[in-house]
């Protein structure tokens, strides 16, 4: 699924906001459930008001999980294995390719929102790309 | 019927007061174009969509996308009635086109990315949660005629 080219792009893109991963994180969830309130239901055991302490610890291990993922592109079956374990029999998120699509535009927003100009088609399409790719091994144990 | 808080009208038409139709609308579609190539299906006859530099230098991609979100506008100017602004668009593109109504909600998104891009922090997420009922409203209402 990924080029060369692809990875290449995730990487850079990544770098440039390894510094504040803590805040892409917050602001990823929080962007999220004010777009998709129905996202809200998977978390009824947080504070979700703005600025929560909750969002951010979440939103920084969210962030990474994907740093992971970036560190190991040409393996993330592997790398991702945990948490796929996690998603599929714990957390049971609904079906990744419904519930992740809502998580990456809202991921996609804030890098937009932070790199403008520099967040170019062609990174667009990477980075969509890559989190379609974390989707599906999110999604590989489902059933 | 969809309700828009006086808040959501604000946060609507503040952020497309400052918008420029064309460059948007070219950006967007030349977007849908490159992160979702299977969506050229529909442009056979745009000439050159080899690379995403001959699709964002296309003029047809440009002048089509500058199409697409002047007729956005007009949504915008209809929010109480949607479904009658776009009915006739709406079976053109079943009928004509024969566009799947998923390319909508990709488009839609893609929008906001756009947005999100140009406006910068500016770009709240009160903002980007408004825009994205509206994309989707709007995609609900293209699709609403098809049969």
């Amino acid at each position: 699924m990924l080029t060369a080219e692809d990875k290449k792009l995730v990487q850079q893109v990544w770098e440039k906001v390894s510094g504040h991963q803590e805040d892409v994180g917050a602001e990823t969830l929080t962007r999220m459930f004010a777009a998709y309130p129905q996202t809200k239901t998977y978390f009824p055991h947080f504070d979700l008001n703005p600025g929560s302490d909750q969002v951010r610890g979440h939103g920084k291990k969210v962030v990474a999980a994907l740093t992971n993922a970036v560190k190991n592109l040409d393996n993330m079956s592997q790398a991702l294995s945990e948490l796929s374990n996690l998603h599929a029999y714990n957390l049971r998120v609904d079906p990744p390719g419904f519930s992740s699509q809502l998580l990456a535009q809202c991921l996609q927003v804030v890098l937009a929102v932070h790199l403008g100009k520099d967040y170019t088609p062609e990174t667009h399409s990477a980075v969509d790309k890559f989190m379609s790719a974390v989707a599906a091994v999110l999604a590989e144990k489902y059933r | 019927m969809v309700h828009w808080s006086a808040e959501e009208k604000q946060l609507i038409s503040s952020v497309w007061g400052k918008v420029n139709v064309e460059e948007c609308g070219a950006e967007a579609l030349a977007r849908l174009l490159i992160v979702y190539p299977w969506t050229q299906r529909f442009f056979d006859n745009f000439g050159n969509l080899s690379s995403p530099t001959a699709i964002v230098g296309n003029p047809k991609v440009r002048a089509h996308g500058k199409k697409v979100l002047t007729s956005f506008g007009d949504a915008i100017k209809n929010l109480e009635n949607l479904k009658a602004t776009y009915s006739k668009l709406s079976e053109l593109h079943c009928d004509k086109l024969h566009v799947d109504p998923e390319n909508f909600r990709l488009l839609g998104d893609i929008l906001i990315i756009v947005l999100a891009a140009h406006f910068g922090k500016d770009f709240t997420p009160s903002c980007q949660a408004t825009w994205q009922k509206l994309v989707g409203v709007v995609a609900h209402a293209l699709a609403h005629k098809y049969h």
